[in-house]
């Protein structure tokens, strides 16, 4: 334990109105605290730079699970638990449970919130896959007003992002237009649970006719920050799922990334096993052929 | 500075109780140190080896992590608060019978993870099993006898429970 | 004659002695433990591999006043670490040999002071170069230790190999390799000390073996025996961990208790503790095998090699081992094993459950199936072919005048695992199947007990005394940290007296109460001590009767009516006895030859495995470990011991990697060093023979380290089996198993790569 929680400030506002007024008093002074499966293993590494922390747990304006006819609306401090219980989440857009249930453990998913993944910004997380390929929308509040923009413009570089200083992350926008879609997800990690991703692939599309209509591909670990796999998805869009264009597909993922080697992996390998991942969601969905 | 630190009130093992400390301080330390709860055990400091795990709330919490702010008004239950009246709670007796702990560095924390798995999921399959401990390192019993206590615990809490112990992911 | 009687105590899974403690959150661990006026220690560590200390500054924004600061100049007596040879400094005194090298100390009251003051200490080096690898170490590149970097060798001979290789049908060759492996005990390494000037230095904490942190504290210190006293607290893990590293934590947290003049604690974290302590040695072994035309082994050459570090710490013990393992189970005319242990600058490596066999066992299993598939014979049907049987020399030329029965425990192993028709399964399917499954075995021994005459040199004393209060209370050195060390000395303390299990009491490891019955090491507690603890129940059964009127047969009250008696009549009750060596053991240590062990606990272990050709990633699926390890005393505890052992052996197979830059582990934190989770360890089936060892506790022999043997060469040899590719090193990554496995595959893109 390297931390001294007499170095660090914490207040509580305990309310969303009170945390914006904070954040607009004092611009860029302020880092928001919610399940704290980040800072606190920062603060216990002696890492934690922010001296001033603003807490955003319990605070109900910022967990909610919200949905309407055409989206499902999902508070920046629901936790991970929260998410896997959601019953329309887990029937129509079944890959937000399934990375949710990829988070550590039981004792983190009780407390890392989906607003934390994001903002915290790792090239692993584990939500920002699935939300990519879902075209997901970030929706950010301050008390200067409230502003959208897709997810997948979110990410701005290594754990960088478009948010001004007296902004917080205030819910992600899921459209509810996923359900028949093919859907892919899978996280490779060195163990089942525990695990930091050395790459993810997520993916969603649809058939027409044989010919791929629609596809979103999204990795993480490949870049420094998880991005939708464009030039891949190009390789597909028009094409028949046949073995020259799961080919094509390959070289066109290993040209469109730069992983790299750290601690944890190397990119070779990554490159490798992202490309392997791309052809396993190929083969399902010339497997399983036409959408019902 | 320690005469501006606040008093947080919260609730446990069913006591109410109220500390003053550094609202960063980690919930762990406060168990330890300002209540002289020291079975809630540190092994990482880093929320991946549980052995901290508490109940927060009737959530499963790693209590290296949580400012001790955030507990504020909160409910939470340590290894301390398993039994009642000099009796193992159910968990712990199938701990004892089926070799469940070893060096026992990790076992507050896994039976705190265990209790919380029952009582979610009176009937957890192996698999269930397995991923309800999987933040709970522990390094001495190759899981099975742990595995098997959560079973006896689950079976004697309903009789009506599989006997058979298949270990299979 | 005991080892065959009917038992009541002995043999039952009675729960575990010190078991409610622990599941009530009431065991006091060393950092549950706080003393009146206690500082807490910080060290302050080497940030270079090899080098100079040209000099120490303290940074001046800090108030040092406050501190307490602890050099090699404060150190009393000899500034070494007591082992086998007293080569590491307690506190580097001009020169550091690795990272994280104890340079300085310091203590405060305020723990989170500590860390801003450690990192104000400067100190400037004079940088040599280091070498980091045997290879480096062999070639002497730089020489780092003595004259020549080697640490120790052995030669072990029988017959004349060279004689062989021109008749030889077939020889075969192979090079193998394995890796550091961590702990990870979940308890880090913690003591608190207390120094005066009156007592001398008393030190607690979380260890295996309290006298031999008493006899670098002597030195450390300049004491006498008795002005020392070393009190193990309960133990969060240990596995070999904490056989030497708590003698240089112990005499750390000892130094500024005197200079302060307070108690002293010093736990370490996460980060510091996989970064400064010990791990499992590296090795690389060779093996070059002749084989007659039947497939029968005619000669096995065996060189091995281990990174011991930078100090010579237990690596001589962990060679020797390593030594006698590396032949294996096997019935062979003409060995030859050459061993070296060579010096690097990294922190030393030290003991490990297995303690060089795990090491020597992977080689030796992975290298009998490359012999079986060079032969064109089934790798089962080769063991079978060449296993040792009763009667047999080992390479060591001991007798086996113990039953072996390895034949039945292949028999038994292969039927439980299915193992014929699962591979014949596995064959059909895995053409069409992007996830490859296999099945691997080992099969191996494990010597029980220290080596050689070592038992002799130990010449333990243990035993038991009744207290006032009408428990008796079992008298050893040798410590629980999660084996089950308490809970059968208790069951043989019972038995042995027939008196019940509630009856017994263990005392505190403490050096200050209990005699010295050795280590808690080697596999040693249950057969060794364990057979002491029975001759002293005994004796103190005989002794009673004689002097107290004990009858023939007794109740308990009658037993502990008759402890009174005595007491009244002659003051303490009390039966110590003495290590008395099995009859016809005899161990030439120039040679190496003679009886190796006193015993052999024999194994067979089947691993099923997956690898997935998507991922790369190798998981073992299924596990199967037979064994005889003598009497079973406690079926639930024996159990655990071998699922736990298999566990750590899988993590050590295809999990844990020591990752070293520049000689510092860089992936010093529980979410870089991957050990397997509840979901990562597969169904483990595991199953006795029993055949009792006379000379062992009850009939027991060795079973700690046993388990760790296997699993790593069963494990490879299951992915050789899946996928037709040979791997050679361990710990096997799926980055690993994409190099191999990608060399022998068409790949597209190759030419886009």
């Amino acid at each position: 334990m390297r931390g001294n929680a007499d170095a660090h400030e914490l207040i509580a506002p305990g309310s969303l109105t009170g945390v914006l007024e904070l954040l607009a008093s004092a611009p860029g002074e302020w880092t928001p605290i919610a399940g704290g499966t980040e800072l606190m293993v920062a603060f216990a590494a002696g890492r934690l730079g922010a001296r001033k922390l603003v807490n955003l747990w319990g605070i109900p304006d910022l967990r909610f699970i919200e949905t309407s006819a055409y989206s499902i609306i999902i508070g920046a401090c629901t936790t991970f638990l929260d998410l896997r219980a959601h019953a329309d989440l887990a029937s129509e857009l079944p890959l937000i449970a399934k990375s949710a249930s990829w988070i550590g453990s039981i004792a983190n998913q009780s407390r890392a919130t989906l607003g934390g993944n994001l903002v915290n910004g790792s090239p692993a997380a584990d939500s920002s896959p699935a939300l990519l390929v879902y075209d997901a929308e970030i929706e950010m509040v301050s008390r200067r007003g409230r502003r959208r923009i897709p997810y997948a413009e979110f990410h701005t570089g290594y754990k960088r992002n478009v948010m001004a200083a007296d902004e917080l992350l205030y819910a992600v926008r899921l459209p509810r237009r996923f359900a028949h879609h093919r859907q892919y997800l899978r996280k490779v990690g060195t163990r089942r649970a525990m695990a930091v991703s050395k790459v993810a692939m997520a993916a969603t599309a649809l058939l027409q006719d044989g010919v791929v209509s629609e596809i979103r591909l999204a990795a993480a670990s490949l870049a420094p920050f998880p991005a939708r796999l464009y030039k891949t998805e190009a390789a597909l869009l028009g094409q028949p799922v046949t073995r020259e264009t799961i080919q094509a597909a390959r070289r066109a993922l290993l040209a469109e990334v730069q992983p790299i080697d750290d601690i944890r992996s190397t990119a070779e390998y990554r490159r490798r096993v992202a490309a392997n991942l791309i052809e396993e969601f190929l083969l399902e969905l010339s497997a399983e052929g036409e959408p019902r | 500075m320690s005469t501006s630190w606040p008093t947080i009130h919260f609730t446990i093992n069913g006591k109410s109780c109220e500390v003053q400390a550094p609202p960063m301080k980690r919930l762990l330390d406060v168990l330890r140190e300002d209540l002289h709860l020291t079975g809630t055990k540190e092994g990482c400091g880093e929320g991946e080896c549980g052995s901290c795990s508490v109940r927060m709330n009737g959530e499963l919490v790693n209590s290296c992590l949580v400012p001790v702010l955030q507990a504020e008004g909160a409910d939470v239950q340590t290894v301390e608060g398993l039994a009642t009246n000099g009796k193992l709670h159910p968990i712990q007796q199938a701990f004892l019978d089926c070799g469940g702990a070893q060096c026992g560095i990790c076992t507050p924390g896994m039976l705190m993870a265990a209790a919380q798995l029952i009582e979610r999921n009176p009937h957890p399959s192996m698999a269930e099993i397995r991923e309800g401990l999987a933040g709970n390192l522990c390094r001495c019993t190759g899981f099975m006898r742990i595995f098997e206590s959560v079973l006896a615990a689950a079976t004697q809490a309903d009789q009506s429970a599989p006997k058979k112990v298949d270990h299979a992911r | 004659m005991s080892t065959t009687a009917k038992t009541r105590i002995v043999g039952a899974s009675v729960s575990r002695k010190e078991g409610a403690d622990k599941l009530l959150g009431r065991a006091r661990y060393v950092d549950d433990i706080v003393r009146e006026g206690m500082l807490y220690g910080a060290t302050v560590r080497s940030t270079i591999p090899r080098g100079l200390i040209r000099s120490i500054e303290f940074d001046r924004r800090i108030d040092w006043s406050e501190f307490t600061v602890v050099t090699a100049a404060d150190i009393p007596g000899d500034n070494h670490i007591q082992l086998i040879v007293a080569d590491q400094p307690c506190l580097a005194d001009g020169q550091v040999n690795h990272c994280d090298e104890a340079i300085l100390l310091l203590a405060h009251t305020d723990k989170h002071k500590l860390r801003e003051a450690v990192d104000a200490v400067r100190i400037e080096y004079d940088l040599l170069p280091p070498i980091f690898t045997i290879e480096e170490s062999e070639r002497q590149d730089q020489v780092v230790w003595g004259s020549d970097n080697l640490l120790k060798s052995f030669l072990l001979e029988k017959g004349d190999v060279d004689s062989v290789w021109e008749s030889a049908a077939h020889i075969v060759e192979g090079e193998y390799r394995t890796g550091a492996q961590e702990h990870l005990y979940i308890e880090n390494n913690g003591i608190i000390a207390e120094w005066s000037a009156e007592n001398g230095v008393s030190v607690w904490g979380s260890l295996q073996c309290p006298y031999y942190v008493h006899k670098t504290l002597i030195k450390i210190f300049d004491l006498p025996d008795d002005k020392v006293r070393v009190v193990q607290t309960e133990t969060g893990g240990a596995f070999g961990g904490k056989e030497d590293y708590p003698s240089t934590l112990a005499s750390h947290a000892a130094l500024l208790a005197m200079k302060s003049g307070h108690p002293v604690k010093m736990v370490y974290d996460r980060m510091e503790d996989l970064a400064a302590t010990t791990k499992r040695h590296p090795s690389r072994t060779r093996h070059c095998t002749a084989l007659d035309k039947d497939g029968k082994l005619l000669a096995m050459d065996i060189e091995l090699a281990t990174d011991g570090g930078a100090y010579a710490t237990l690596s001589s013990t962990v060679l020797s081992r390593a030594t006698l393992h590396a032949p294996g189970p096997y019935s062979c005319p003409n060995v030859r094993v050459r061993a070296k242990s060579w010096a690097t600058n990294t922190v030393p490596y030290g003991a490990f459950r297995g303690f060089g066999a795990p090491q020597a066992i992977f080689a030796l299993e992975r290298h009998m199936d490359e012999v079986a598939a060079a032969l064109g014979i089934d790798p089962v049907e080769f063991r079978r072919r060449n296993f040792l049987h009763d009667g047999d020399t080992t390479a060591t030329e001991q007798v086996m005048r113990e039953p072996v029965i390895m034949d039945m425990l292949l028999e038994r192993a292969l039927r439980e695992s299915d193992y014929h028709a699962r591979r014949a399964r596995f064959a059909r399917e895995n053409p069409s199947s992007a996830v490859k499954r296999g099945l691997g075995i080992a099969c191996f021994y494990h010597g029980s007990g220290f080596t050689g005459s070592g038992e002799r040199i130990l010449n333990s004393l243990a035993g038991m005394d009744v207290t006032p209060e009408g428990k008796v209370r079992v008298l050893v050195s040798n410590t629980e940290f999660g084996q089950g060390t308490n809970t059968v000395l208790t069951q043989i303390a019972a038995e042995s007296i027939g008196i019940d299990y509630e009856d017994i009491i263990m005392a505190a490891a403490d050096t200050g109460m209990v005699p010295n019955s050795g280590p808690t090491v080697a596999s040693r507690t249950v057969m060794v001590v364990g057979r002491l603890i029975e001759r002293a129940g005994v004796q103190l059964v005989e002794m009673l009767r004689e002097h107290a009127g004990l009858g023939a047969k007794f109740t308990r009250e009658e037993f502990f009516a008759a402890c009174e008696r005595y007491r009244a009549a002659k003051g303490e009750v009390a039966s110590l006895v003495r290590y008395e060596a099995p009859p016809g053991i005899f161990w030439d240590d120039e040679k190496y030859r003679g009886e190796a062990y006193p015993s052999y606990a024999w194994s067979i272990h089947v691993a099923q495995v997956a690898v997935d050709t998507v991922t790369f990633s190798a998981e073992v699926e299924e596990f199967w470990a037979v064994q005889e390890v003598g009497r079973v005393l406690n079926p639930v505890l024996a159990t655990g011991q071998i699922e736990g052992g298999i566990a750590q052996g899988i993590g050590y197979a295809l999990y844990e990697k020591v990752i070293l830059q520049n000689g510092h582990m860089a992936n010093n934190q529980m979410t870089n060093y991957i050990i397997p989770t509840a979901e990562d360890v597969p169904p483990i089936h595991v199953f006795f023979e029993e055949i009792p060892f006379r000379y062992g506790g009850y009939g027991a022999k060795g079973i700690g380290e046993l388990p760790h043997d296997g699993p790593a060469p069963a494990i490879v040899n299951a992915i050789k089996d899946a996928t037709g590719i040979s791997f050679h090193a361990i710990p096997l990554l799926p980055e690993d198993l994409f190099a191999g496995l990608a060399a022998h595959q068409q790949v597209e893109e190759q030419a886009t790569l």
